[in-house]
C-alpha cells in the first residue's frame, strides 16, 4: 500500500515537468523578445520606460541567457514559491496574488462539494425512477445546465441576487472587508457572497455528473448480483444501499480527474464576469497585456491544482476500494 | 428494440384458426413445411441483409427528440447559406437614430381591422432624469411589412450584387424584432449572420480534431508498444490542463497583426488541438477491442491483408461510434469559441459570431437596461441542446443490435 502511494506521488513528477515545458513553450510563443515587445507596448501607451527596471527584468528572467537556462530559472523559481514578477504592481506575483490563489482553491473546493451534494441524490433518483416524469424533468434540467454558457448564467444570477437578496454586486466579500485581515465577520461575508459563483460554476459540472451517475447506476442495477440480492428477498432500499451505491461512490471520487478541469475552467470565466478576487480576472488581464510570464505562472498553478486534485482522488479511491488497495493496481 | 421483433415473419390470416372455447389459442391448419424456418421472407431479407447504415438509420428514426434535433440543426446550417436573404438588414447597417432600441413587435389588427403583419414606427424620447433613450410606438398609422422585396443591397457570397430579402422594413418605418445594439445595428440580423461563424467553427474544428484523433488513436491502437505509451501519456498531460485557461493563453498568443479571417482559423485550430484527446482514446480502445474479435481472426485466417482488415472490417465497426462521439464534442467547441469571444480574446469584429455579439452584453448594466442584447445566447443554447440530443440518438443508433 505504501508502495502504491509512493509510486503514485513519483508519477506526478514527470507529468508536472511535461506540463511546465508546455507552459514555457506558450510563454515563448509570441514572436520576438518578450521584453522588447513589452517596452514597445509601454511606449505605445505613452509611458516612460525606466532603464533600471528593464535591466532588472532582463536579469530576473535571464533573458540574455540560452532558452534552457531561462526555463530552468523559471521552473526553479516556481519550486520555491516564486511565481514571477508583476509589472502592473511592480511586486513579486506572490505578494499580489497570495489571497487570490487561496480563494481559487476555496471556491473550487466549495463547488466540488456543491456538485456532489446535488448530483448524488438526483442521480440516484433518476436511475431508480428511470423513464418517470421526474427522471425526464431532471434530465431536461441537466441538459439545460450543460447548454447555458455559465458566464451568461453568472450575469443573470448576479442581477437577480442583487434585486432579490440585495447582495452587493461582484466580488467575493463585502467591500468593507477587502484587504483586511481574516476575521470571523469576513468569513461570514465570503460565505454570503460565494454561493452565486459556486452555483454558477457548479451547474455545468453537476449536470454532467448527474448523467454519468445515472448511467453508471443503471449499469450496476442490471447486474446479476443485484438480481440475486433481490431474489433473496432484501428490501429494495437495502439492496440499493448495500451494493450498487457503493460502486457508484467509487466513481464519484475517481471522476474528480475530469470534474476538476471543467470546474477550474468555469471558475476562471465566471470569476471574470463576477469580478471575483481569484486568479481568473488577473489571468485575463495578464493575457491581454501579453504579460506571458505572469500568465504562465497562473496556468502552471491551475494545472498543478488539478494534478494534486487527481492525486488526492486516487488516494481516496485507494482507501475506499479494496480492489485497488489490495492489488496495488492503478486507479481508473 | 430487439432484432427479432422487426424481423418476425408475418402470419397470414387464412392459415390460422382459433380453437373454439379456448380464447387466444391459435393453431395453423397449413401443412407442416420443414424448410420454413430456413427460408427468409421478403421482410426478413429486408432486415437481415440491410447494411449497417440502414440499421442505424432505422434505429435513429425511433429516437424522436434526436430526429427533431437533427432537423433543427439541418435548418440552422442551411440558413447559413442564405443568411443575407433571410434577414431584413445587413450585418453592418447602422441606424444612428435608433440606438439601443427595444424590440419591436409585429401587429396584425389595427383599430379592429385585420391588415396582416405590420409595425408601428418608433418614436424616440430622452428621459431627462436617467438620460435613457426611450422608444414608444406611434400607433396612428400602421406600416405593413414587405415580403419578397428589395432592401439593403449586399454581395451574395461576395460574388453577386443583390438586394433581395425575404422580409423588408416598410418605407418610413423600421423593423427591429429583437432591438438594436449600441451602434443601432439590428440584433436579429446580426444573430442570423453570426450563425455562419459560430456553426462552422464547430464543424471545422471537429474535422481537424477528428483527423488528429484518428491518426494518434490509430497509431496507439494499431502499433501498440512504446508509441502507445507515449501517446497515452501525452493525452493524460493535455487532459490535466484546465481547458479554458489554456485556450485563453493560446488565443492570446495569436499575433495581433493577423487578419480577422486568419484569427478565425487560428482559434479553430486551437479549439481542435485540445479536443482530439477524447476521440483518440475512443479510437484506441475500440481498435484494441475489435482487433481481438472472432471475425477479425477469421479474416486473417482467410488471408486478408492488414489493409483490408482495417479498411473493410475494423473501420466500419467503430466509425459509427466515432461519428457519434464527434457530434457530442461539437457543443464544447461552440461554447469554447463563445466564451473566448465573450472575454474579448477570441474572434474580433468585423467577424461576427454569437460570442462576439455576447461580448456587448458583458456587464450588469446590460442585464438591467438592455436585456435584449443577451438574446444571442438563445441560439447558442438551442444548438448545444440539439447537438447533445442528436449525438445521443446517434450513439444509441450506432449499436443497432442492442
Amino acid at each position: 500500500m505504501l508502495r502504491y502511494v509512493v509510486n503514485r506521488v513519483l508519477l506526478m513528477i514527470p507529468t508536472l515537468i511535461a506540463i511546465s515545458v508546455i507552459v514555457f513553450t506558450i510563454i515563448q510563443l509570441p514572436p520576438g523578445n518578450y521584453l522588447e515587445s513589452y517596452i514597445a507596448e509601454l511606449q505605445a501607451q505613452g509611458e516612460s520606460v525606466d532603464p533600471q527596471k528593464i535591466a532588472f527584468l532582463r536579469q530576473y528572467y535571464g533573458l540574455d541567457k540560452p532558452l534552457v537556462e531561462q526555463y530552468l530559472r523559471w521552473a526553479g523559481g516556481m519550486l520555491v514559491g516564486d511565481f514571477g514578477y508583476s509589472f502592473e504592481y511592480n511586486l513579486p506575483v506572490t505578494q499580489v496574488v497570495g489571497d487570490r490563489m487561496m480563494l481559487t482553491i476555496l471556491v473550487s473546493s466549495f463547488t466540488i462539494l456543491f456538485t456532489w451534494a446535488v448530483a448524488f441524490p438526483i442521480g440516484i433518483y433518476s436511475a431508480t425512477h428511470q423513464y418517470s416524469w421526474g427522471d425526464y424533468g431532471l434530465s431536461l434540467l441537466g441538459f439545460l445546465g450543460i447548454a447555458i454558457p455559465n458566464f451568461m448564467l453568472a450575469l443573470v444570477m448576479l442581477y437577480f441576487a442583487n434585486v432579490i437578496f440585495g447582495t452587493s454586486i461582484g466580488g467575493l466579500m463585502g467591500p468593507e472587508f477587502i484587504g483586511k485581515p481574516w476575521t470571523w465577520a469576513k468569513i461570514v461575508s465570503i460565505l454570503e457572497h460565494s454561493w452565486i459563483p459556486v452555483v454558477v460554476i457548479g451547474v455545468g459540472g453537476t449536470a454532467g455528473m448527474i448523467r454519468k451517475m445515472r448511467a453508471n447506476l443503471l449499469d450496476e442495477l442490471q447486474k446479476q448480483y443485484v438480481v440475486t440480492a433481490r431474489a433473496k428477498g432484501l428490501p429494495p432500499g437495502k439492496v440499493l444501499r448495500k451494493y450498487p451505491l457503493r460502486m457508484a461512490l467509487n466513481f464519484f471520487i475517481s471522476d474528480i480527474g475530469s470534474l476538476l478541469p471543467s470546474i477550474i475552467s468555469g471558475a476562471e470565466i465566471t470569476a471574470v464576469v463576477l469580478s471575483l478576487p481569484t486568479t481568473g480576472p488577473m489571468l485575463l488581464a495578464a493575457l491581454k497585456s501579453q504579460d506571458m510570464y505572469l500568465a504562465g505562472s497562473f496556468l502552471m498553478f491551475l494545472a498543478f491544482m488539478i494534478v494534486v486534485g487527481v492525486l488526492v482522488s486516487d488516494l481516496a479511491l485507494m482507501a475506499l476500494d479494496p480492489r485497488i488497495r489490495l492489488q496495488g493496481g492503478v486507479a481508473r | 428494440m430487439s432484432a427479432a421483433s422487426v424481423g418476425r415473419a408475418p402470419m397470414t390470416g387464412s392459415q390460422l384458426v382459433e380453437v373454439a372455447g379456448e380464447p387466444g389459442h391459435i393453431v395453423s391448419t397449413a401443412p407442416f413445411d420443414p424448410g420454413s424456418a430456413a427460408r427468409l421472407t421478403a421482410e426478413q431479407e429486408h432486415f437481415y441483409l440491410a447494411s449497417q447504415w440502414m440499421l442505424m438509420w432505422w434505429k435513429f428514426k425511433r429516437h424522436r427528440v434526436a430526429v427533431v434535433s437533427g432537423i433543427i440543426l439541418l435548418l440552422m446550417y442551411a440558413s447559413t447559406l442564405v443568411s443575407e436573404v433571410l434577414v431584413p438588414y445587413n450585418l453592418h447597417t447602422r441606424h444612428t437614430d435608433f440606438i439601443y432600441a427595444s424590440p419591436q413587435s409585429v401587429h396584425w389588427v389595427h383599430k379592429g381591422e385585420l391588415i396582416g403583419p405590420f409595425v408601428y414606427p418608433l418614436v424616440k424620447s430622452l428621459d431627462m432624469v436617467t438620460l435613457r433613450r426611450e422608444y414608444t410606438e406611434n400607433t396612428t398609422q400602421p406600416y405593413p411589412l414587405r415580403f419578397f422585396c428589395s432592401g439593403d443591397p449586399y454581395e451574395f457570397w461576395g460574388l453577386v450584387d443583390m438586394s433581395f430579402h425575404l422580409m423588408c422594413p416598410p418605407e418610413g418605418a423600421t423593423v427591429f424584432l429583437l432591438g438594436t445594439d449600441r451602434l443601432g445595428r439590428d440584433v436579429m440580423s446580426r444573430i442570423v449572420y453570426g450563425a455562419r461563424i459560430s456553426l462552422t467553427i464547430g464543424l471545422l474544428g471537429i474535422a481537424i480534431s477528428f483527423a488528429l484523433g484518428l491518426l494518434f488513436g490509430g497509431i496507439a491502437g494499431y502499433f501498440g508498444g512504446w508509441s502507445d505509451m507515449v501517446i497515452q501519456r501525452a493525452i493524460e498531460i493535455i487532459r490535466s490542463f484546465p481547458e479554458l485557461p489554456l485556450w485563453m493563453a493560446l488565443s492570446a498568443v495569436l499575433p495581433v497583426t493577423w487578419s480577422p479571417l486568419l484569427v478565425y482559423f487560428g482559434i479553430t485550430g486551437i479549439l481542435a488541438m485540445l479536443d482530439w484527446t477524447g476521440l483518440a482514446r475512443a479510437v484506441r480502445s475500440k481498435l484494441l477491442a475489435l482487433r481481438e474479435e472472432d471475425y477479425c481472426t477469421a479474416a486473417r485466417l482467410m488471408g486478408a491483408s492488414p489493409k483490408r482488415i482495417i479498411g473493410r472490417h475494423l473501420l466500419p465497426g467503430f466509425m459509427s461510434h466515432l461519428i457519434a462521439a464527434a457530434t457530442l464534442s461539437i457543443p464544447g467547441m461552440i461554447l469554447g469559441e463563445t466564451a473566448l469571444s465573450f472575454l474579448g480574446i477570441g474572434l474580433r469584429p468585423p467577424i461576427t459570431s454569437w460570442g462576439v455579439l455576447l461580448n456587448e452584453a458583458q456587464n450588469i448594466n446590460v442585464v438591467a437596461l438592455y436585456p435584449w442584447l443577451m438574446l444571442p445566447v438563445v441560439p447558442v443554447i438551442v444548438v448545444i441542446l440539439a447537438f447533445n440530443f442528436f449525438g445521443d440518438g446517434l450513439r444509441d443508433a450506432a449499436d443497432p443490435y442492442r
